[in-house]
């Protein structure tokens, strides 16, 4: 077939922000099939609690410092967060660093906290299905909480290397994204597990 | 920083014909030898992998469903014993299911899409090698287990609490739960590129209604997947918890609750069937628009229709429940919402069925298995409504009438389409055609085959017979239908055996195809057969929904476009205005050891949990790996 140049797109740039971007759209559709399992879990949570006559079964409800701590904390780090995505955007290497390390030392705090919260869930996964469904959804959202550390870890290391061009801004910017995520499936979670065997 | 182009970097625009083709070819093709076929990531070799790997396992569990057909052709066989018919129908149902329905989709989407949307690569490509070796190990992990007498004997579905290690202390029940893990990372992976391609790598010009109707199916299938896999995923996740840790989810004695796995494997069991079906619907739009030689008439119809049914796919999953005991109204709403999806369904065919009216029809191959779709789906749509109502379900659940009903949906539904895709698009994959007179044969053998195997099932169900008995008894008077069906599906099996004679010759000594050997309409036929590596030398511009319709001369184009590094254009999501040249991965051999360490995990998970702990260290190193820039221009901007 003949071809006929109409238009020319050499003036465009190589990399993007947010939805004009290949990854942020990709970070998108994760996002939606990761909180579509925290939704079937939290489906499933809710089924075993409306079957079963007493709930928790055979145990307390978890102690409260430890999620409540961490509430406190995934809702303050999103100002690190946010600083860090500015920083990103104004492409300024030298805050970006600061703000992934930052960022790097609360995933790593909320990571120790959060073996405090399996030690007082009061229960163990093998007493009761109550057990066996809070053991699985605080372990699926760690998961997501030991994944975006690992990512931040690696993009800070990454900030600090020759690799530290330009394109990278925009990856930092998906990563704090997908902090916003993992934030923000925290909160219902923690109303889960925390709050309703007090109800 | 260089956001403009820099003076040095070769584009498209300074270079013409040959010798651009032969430019990006270098750019984009897969390195050769065993090392460059391991690192491969164009979307077309991947796919082609995928395709030729799905029929394999069809292939595999074809025969398991021959197998299953001699045991049954009369009573009190003793060809397979009790326990190895178990084996065999979970394995058949398994295989046809995980290993061929689903993935057979996404390989053609994989195949398909990218050069449907006009651009070179899907999105992320090494994303789309990781997603294949994961099937391939998933499925190789099944078949490998079920030849050291392993395979999994508890039904396609595994429901406890026959699954639960208490009636099933072998790894059997275990080796099922992490094929299914494996296999749905694999369909989410892909699922998630699909969107993304569909959603940002279109050609500039083919705004939302510009779309082939076939990539706005895969587009709704993937996200039916992303939205329906997660839940067999906690499913398969918390069955596997149950056996190796001793978790309670289904244990009804420590509050547990054997329901809740229906509830979790329906609520992706039900979507599943759609996730089959939805592309084969696109494939028939797509055959259908080229041998009627007119557009689908009802375009906004169908793909309404198609995100209608996506929908409605998520509010079913209960009436494969029917008998469990439920409330009335939760039995009335299910009955009510599975016979509601019968109308997008019934919109489409109506839309089919007006576009062959009005079209001058050309009875070639692919159009004859569009036809055998139409008949035999509709068949399957009537016995669908009837077991959507409770009593009729309640009688003949659990018999042959749903294996009939399933198998006229499922086979007529996708299995048809894809044999019609398979001729249709076999001369852009191979640059050759299938041969005609074969593929008649293929048609009549199968649309035969089939009926004959599968309509007397309908009528055992009614008379009496129960599903995944091994054997019955003379005196149940069974036998005469049985030996017909058996009959029938050889004559399927036969029909199967003469599409692979088909290929084979064909790829020697098949007629050459050229660019668009059925005068198609859609941009996969804009380009040679089989493509070069970078599919198109310049990115076409979309002005029509039917663009070498609209002009069969010349092909408007863009330029500027790197000619010396890997670049696709990146366009908005409703308009398709171009907004990015984004660098596009060179071949790894990253994804297919990361893949290596998450089978290593998934495997080493069955056998001891501390599998998860040393089993993590190796993934993570694939995956930095994987991402760490390697310091190519690319990379480097």
């Amino acid at each position: 077939m003949r071809q006929t140049i109409v238009r020319d797109v050499s003036d465009l740039p190589t990399y993007g922000y947010g939805p004009r971007s290949g990854p942020w759209w990709g970070a998108m559709g994760f996002m939606a099939l990761e909180g579509m399992g925290f939704a079937v879990a939290i489906g499933a949570y809710l089924y075993l609690y409306a079957v079963n006559p007493s709930w928790p079964i055979g145990a307390s409800p978890p102690d409260l410092w430890p999620g409540t701590v961490e509430t406190v904390i995934y809702v303050l780090s999103i100002i690190p967060n946010e600083f860090t995505n500015r920083a990103a955007h104004r492409q300024d290497l030298a805050k970006v660093r600061i703000g992934l390390i930052v960022m790097a030392l609360i995933g790593i705090a909320l990571l120790v906290l959060r073996g405090f919260e399996f030690a007082h869930l009061n229960t163990r996964w093998d007493n009761s299905a109550y057990g066996s469904i809070v053991w699985l959804i605080l372990g699926l959202h760690t998961t997501h909480l030991a994944t975006d550390l690992g990512d931040t870890v690696v993009l800070a290391v990454l900030m600090f290397t020759r690799h530290a061009k330009p394109r990278r801004f925009s990856d930092v910017t998906d990563n704090v994204f997908y902090w916003n995520f993992v934030v923000l499936a925290w909160l219902p979670l923690y109303v889960l597990l925390d709050w309703v065997p007090r109800l | 920083m260089s956001i403009a182009a820099e003076p040095n970097d070769l584009r498209d625009d300074v270079l013409n014909g040959l010798q651009l083709s032969t430019q990006l070819e270098r750019v984009w093709r897969t390195p050769s030898g065993w090392m460059g076929a391991l690192m491969a990531v164009d979307h077309k070799v991947v796919g082609r992998r995928y395709i030729v790997t799905a029929f394999v396992f069809l292939l595999l569990g074809g025969i398991l469903a021959v197998l299953m057909r001699v045991q049954l052709a009369g009573p009190e066989k003793t060809f397979l014993s009790a326990d190895k018919y178990n084996q065999v129908f979970t394995m058949h149902g398994s295989t046809m299911m995980f290993l061929f329905a689903v993935p057979v989709m996404e390989a053609f989407a994989v195949y398909l899409v990218p050069l449907m949307v006009g651009t070179r690569n899907i999105a992320f490509p090494r994303l789309n090698a990781f997603s294949y070796w994961m099937f391939l190990f998933g499925g190789c992990f099944l078949w490998i287990s079920f030849l050291f007498n392993v395979g999994p004997d508890v039904g396609w579905f595994s429901y406890v609490p026959l699954s639960s290690l208490q009636f099933t202390p072998t790894k059997r029940a275990d080796v099922w739960a992490q094929m299914i893990t494996f296999t749905e990372v694999a369909a989410l992976a892909v699922a998630v590129e699909i969107v993304v391609t569909v959603f940002k790598l279109r050609a500039p010009g083919m705004t939302l209604d510009r779309i082939p109707l076939f990539v706005w199916a895969m587009l709704v299938t993937a996200f039916l997947v992303m939205f329906a896999m997660p839940s067999i995923m906690v499913a398969s996740t918390s069955l596997i918890l149950d056996r190796l840790v001793n978790t309670r989810f289904y244990d009804s004695s420590s509050g547990g609750h054997p329901l809740l796995w229906q509830h979790l494997f329906w609520f992706f069991g039900h979507p599943e069937v759609y996730i089959i079906f939805i592309p084969g619907t696109g494939m028939v739009s797509a055959i259908l628009a080229t041998f009627a030689r007119r557009p689908v008439i009802g375009y906004p119809v169908v793909i309404l229709s198609l995100i209608a049914t996506g929908f409605l796919s998520f509010g079913l999953w209960v009436h494969h429940m029917f008998v469990t005991g439920l409330p009335q109204l939760g039995a009335a709403l299910f009955t009510a919402s599975s016979m509601l999806i019968a109308v997008p369904s019934g919109l489409q065919i109506f839309c089919w069925l007006a576009t062959l009216w009005d079209g001058r029809p050309v009875y070639r191959t692919p159009l004859l298995f569009v036809i055998g779709f139409i008949v035999i789906f509709v068949l399957g749509g009537l016995s669908g409504v009837m077991v959507a109502s409770v009593p009729i379900d309640t009688q003949v659940h659990d018999t042959y009438f749903v294996v009939a009903h399933f198998h006229y949906v499922l086979i007529g539904g996708a299995v048809f389409p894809l044999i019609g895709a398979v001729y249709y698009w076999f001369p852009k994959i191979a640059g050759r055609m299938l041969s005609e007179r074969l593929g008649r044969w293929n048609f009549w053998l199968a649309f035969i085959g089939f009926n004959v195997a599968f309509f007397p099932m309908h009528i055992l169900g009614l008379i009496g017979m129960p599903r995944r008995v091994y054997t019955y008894t003379a005196d149940m008077d069974w036998a005469h239908l049985n030996l017909l069906s058996s009959g029938g599906a050889l004559i399927f099996a036969l029909s199967f055996a003469l599409l692979l004679v088909n290929v084979i010759y064909s790829l020697r000594k098949g007629e050459l195809a050229g660019d668009n050997p059925w005068d198609a309409s859609t941009l996969e036929w804009a380009t040679s057969s089989p493509p070069p590596p970078q599919n198109f030398d310049r990115i076409p511009v979309v002005k029509h929904r039917d663009p070498l319709w609209a002009d069969s001369e010349s092909l408007p184009v863009v330029a500027g476009l790197s000619a010396e590094r890997r670049e696709v254009l990146l366009t908005s999501l409703a308009e398709a205005e171009p907004q990015i040249r984004e660098a596009s991965p060179e071949p790894s051999i990253w994804p297919l050891l990361a893949a290596i360490a998450t089978t290593i995990f998934f495997i080493g998970s069955i056998f001891t949990p501390w599998a998860v702990l040393w089993g993590t260290p190796p993934m993570a190193v694939t995956l930095i790996g994987w991402f760490w820039p390697t310091g190519s221009k690319e990379d480097e901007e």
